[in-house]
């Protein structure tokens, strides 16, 4: 990945930041140009909080040449609690303990990096919330 | 808007075809179907190639494949929308006949996935790079996102979709360009290698080689071709939706197969019912079954007992994927919706040996890119 791309993307990977639409009230992760809902161009920022539910999960065993080492693992899509989703690793876990709307946080963490020189790309995982 | 017919069709045998080039390959399919069609005249043409550029380094698929067709300097325009390039190029080329600016008009779609490119990643490419490919995930991956919330949903079991492999396999053995075909059991199916948990090896439809092309002329055309009983697309729709899985409100409901197949039911004007035989994107086990539900074949989350009951097998109410499907047939990404046009035109003339549908009239093909944001479909009529 090259560096003009990483560092667009930082608020989103290392912060979680989404937008809300002034008008209608749907939250945007990541945020647009135009609601897809409404039209509108008006939002305000916001935080996701970081903690959210697992919709549906797979584990990966056959994994793009950039993941081989990490297979076999667990990818999710997760509903955040401010409504919106997303996909994401679902870590320190084993695939047995998951669950259908299993609690979950998230964790700031290394997704990939690719070659010798190359940016070590950062972001969230999520982690299963235990009692 | 006038009316389109199929006059040629044609396609490559699906396979690992390494003594073939990409340029080759279209060419084959290209040639087979101007054949068919008894024509020498070719006033356009559009190219469906998912990813030229991943799979082999070549762009700038239009110019080429029309040079290398003899066919320059016709206007030649590559069309992309990741597996659903081909159905795509079956549109534009309708359009381009429906709307009078052309009387015959080749739509083809070609892929060459064995020359050593790193095929995962380039599938990839399909998906949200940024918010979905960047967590690792593949894109087996991400139908099996679909298949355990399907299963969570509606009890949809592993047998099930075990079930939908071995069919299509079964109409795989009747197929001379299938790239897989015998017979395979549900018992081998579940015993396959993992590759996405709940989806393994023989869910998933192969990496292949090959192209399709169709020729589509004007009714006043057609009409003085004597090769062919005449078929007429009675309906070209296409819808988009969201690109990540994750955005959709369904993640188990391809709403834009939904919306693409309503839009084509109207212009048809028809109901599924009357549907005679069938092509669907079964590039997984569960995308079929997801598939069928959105066409309105059955409610959502019956389909699978459709598929169990034997309803989907040829000589069943509702056969589906004749040909073999993505999964026996093979998945050439971009030529996949073209070939599908061919198998229902072969279906509708009577021509489609020992796979026939008895009194095959109507016939819907519906092939989507990525996890269904992009959906085309068509609706042929067959006037013997």
């Amino acid at each position: 990945m090259k560096s003009p791309q990483y560092t667009r993307e930082i608020p989103q990977r290392y912060r979680l930041e989404a937008q809300k639409c002034k008008q209608c009230g749907k939250i945007h992760f990541p945020p647009r140009l135009i609601c897809d809902a409404c039209q509108s161009r008006d939002f305000e920022d916001v935080h996701l909080a970081g903690k959210g539910r697992v919709l549906t999960w797979t584990v990966i065993h056959v994994a793009p040449a950039k993941f081989d080492l990490e297979a076999p693992y667990v990818i999710a899509i997760v509903e955040m609690e401010e409504g919106v989703r997303l996909t994401c690793q679902v870590v320190d876990c084993n695939p047995e303990e998951l669950a259908l709307n299993a609690p979950v946080e998230m964790v700031f963490r290394r997704i990939q990096e690719d070659g010798q020189a190359d940016i070590i790309q950062y972001g969230h995982k999520a982690v299963l919330q235990r009692e | 808007m006038r009316d389109v017919y199929v006059l040629g069709i044609g396609m490559t045998r699906f396979g690992e075809l390494w003594a073939s080039s990409f340029r080759d390959l279209f060419v084959e399919a290209a040639l087979e179907a101007i054949g068919d069609a008894e024509t020498d005249r070719l006033d356009s043409m559009y190219i469906g190639c998912m990813s030229g550029g991943l799979f082999v380094g070549q762009e700038h698929i239009g110019a080429l494949m029309a040079d290398y067709l003899g066919r320059a300097p016709i206007p030649a325009t590559r069309v992309e929308s990741a597996c659903a390039s081909g159905g795509a190029a079956v549109r534009l080329a309708y359009l381009e006949v429906a709307s009078g600016a052309s009387e015959i008009v080749l739509a083809s779609g070609v892929e060459k996935m064995t020359d050593g490119a790193d095929v995962t990643a380039a599938l990839a490419t399909a998906a949200d790079q940024e918010y979905e490919v960047y967590h690792g995930v593949t894109f087996p991956g991400l139908y099996a996102l679909m298949a355990r919330a399907h299963m969570f949903k509606y009890g949809t079991t592993r047998e099930q979709l075990a079930q939908v492999a071995v069919k299509n396999h079964y109409h795989g053995t009747m197929n001379p360009n299938a790239q897989y075909p015998f017979e395979i059991t549900v018992e081998q199916v579940l015993a396959s290698s993992m590759v996405a948990d709940p989806l393994r090896l023989l869910d998933c439809s192969p990496v292949t080689d090959g192209a399709a092309a169709v020729i589509l002329a004007s009714e006043e055309i057609a009409k003085k071709a004597q090769a062919h009983p005449l078929v007429r697309i009675a309906a070209s729709a296409q819808a988009s939706g969201a690109l990540a899985l994750h955005d959709r409100d369904d993640i188990t409901y391809l709403d834009t197969v939904a919306k693409a197949s309503q839009l084509a039911y109207q212009q048809a004007r028809i109901t599924p019912e009357k549907v005679d035989v069938t092509e669907v994107h079964d590039c997984f086990t569960i995308a079929e079954l997801c598939v069928m539900e959105a066409l309105d074949y059955t409610e959502p989350g019956k389909a699978a007992n459709l598929v169990e009951a034997g309803e989907t097998r040829i000589g069943g109410r509702m056969p589906i994927n004749t040909s073999g499907g993505l999964k026996a047939k093979g998945h050439p990404v971009g030529a996949s919706g073209v070939a599908q046009i061919a198998e229902i035109t072969a279906q509708l003339r009577g021509e489609a040996g020992d796979r026939q549908v008895a009194e095959a009239r109507i016939g819907l093909a519906q092939n989507m890119g990525g996890t269904g944001a992009s959906c085309t479909v068509h609706i042929l009529e067959g006037l013997a």
